[in-house]
């Protein structure tokens, strides 16, 4: 079963990601969060080490699936894949999914032990689903 | 051509360049309050104080690979925003440039700016004229290979490149955005000077003050 890893400029933000999608995976699926910089999760910001040191925490053979919230939370998280031994780097992969949606629709495909490109490919899916209704 | 740049002159270089950023953080907020996210300079604050710190601990290190990589991890968790993975690229790719251990000559230096500017491009993904610090590094990295292979000195050389730095920078005031919080703004990004092209501005400006003279303290 592959893991999920939440990256926001903002702790709380990731925090209550990692809330919603928790509560559609249960607790089968491990999820870990890095949100705000390393020293005080109150500065906004993204931090590689904080987004390894996540990866590391779940980190899985079936693989690691990480979701981003905008901007360096990208570069941020190429370079904490970087910093990962080439063995541990192949099982993750970067989701162009939209943060909330992605997580939450990932929870629940990832509890279903869906493969990790399966699993992105039904989050970046939500990119363009609609949210209300008679649209799209 | 035997002017050899040591570690120590990399630290001193990198504690004025600390020193110029805290001096501009007002400057670099106000940049950033017109066209981004008014972040810059309170990040580069912060980065810059922690590697203030960290240059004061590591005063030992004398090889330049692994002083330039410890000034990159410093600035990778310390700066936040798009710039600490920016100048944490740009650092950690300018640490695996040749060096001769403890010195670089200017071929070398130029070499490690090099390095830094293509990592700095395949992080960000930015080109020439999207308004970031690439109009800054990349004009000053030409200038200085340029000079380089007419054989100038190392004062030439570094004047060469703060002066092409100096006009990338102004340059960005009159491009559009098209990478990062600016580029929402389109072309209302016209008429402002981007902040991170002036943060890296100061890169070459003090550089240009302190690795000229020979055996700087």
């Amino acid at each position: 079963m592959i893991s999920l890893v939440i990256v926001s400029h903002s702790a709380k933000l990731a925090a209550g990601v990692h809330e919603l999608a928790a509560q559609m995976a249960g607790d089968q699926v491990g999820i870990s969060q890095a949100g705000g910089l390393s020293d005080d999760g109150e500065q906004l910001g993204t931090d590689a080490f904080r987004i390894r040191s996540a990866i590391e925490e779940v980190w899985c053979e079936d693989g690691v699936l990480l979701l981003m919230d905008l901007g360096s939370s990208v570069m941020s998280a190429e370079m904490a894949l970087e910093m990962l031994p080439e063995q541990q780097r192949q099982n993750c992969l970067l989701s162009n999914a939209p943060l909330v949606e992605g997580a939450i629709v990932a929870a629940l495909h990832a509890s279903l032990g869906e493969p990790l490109q399966a699993v992105n490919a039904v989050a970046e899916a939500a990119l363009s689903t609609p949210k209300l209704a008679g649209t799209g | 051509m035997a002017q050899e740049i040591t570690t120590k002159q990399l630290r001193k270089w990198l504690l004025v360049y600390a020193a110029r950023i805290i001096e501009n953080e007002d400057h670099l907020t106000k940049l950033d309050t017109a066209i981004g996210d008014a972040d810059h300079g309170v990040n580069m604050r912060r980065g810059m104080g922690k590697l203030q710190e960290r240059l004061q601990v590591e005063r030992q290190s004398e090889d330049i690979s692994a002083f330039l990589r410890s000034v990159a991890m410093t600035l990778i968790s310390g700066v936040g925003g798009a710039a600490g993975p920016l100048y944490g690229t740009f650092f950690l790719r300018a640490a695996t440039s040749p060096t001769n251990g403890s010195s670089i000559d200017l071929p070398q230096l130029t070499q490690m700016f090099r390095y830094g500017l293509d990592g700095l491009q395949q992080r960000g993904k930015a080109q020439a004229d999207d308004k970031t610090m690439i109009d800054t590094i990349q004009p000053a990295v030409e200038a200085m290979e340029a000079a380089v292979a007419a054989h100038q000195s190392a004062a030439v050389v570094l004047a060469a490149a703060r002066q092409a730095a100096h006009l990338g920078m102004k340059h960005t005031i009159e491009i559009e955005a098209r990478k990062g919080r600016a580029s929402y703004l389109g072309p209302h990004s016209i008429g402002h000077q981007d902040p991170g092209a002036t943060s890296a501005y100061f890169l070459f400006e003090t550089a240009a003050e302190v690795l000229t003279i020979t055996g700087a303290d």
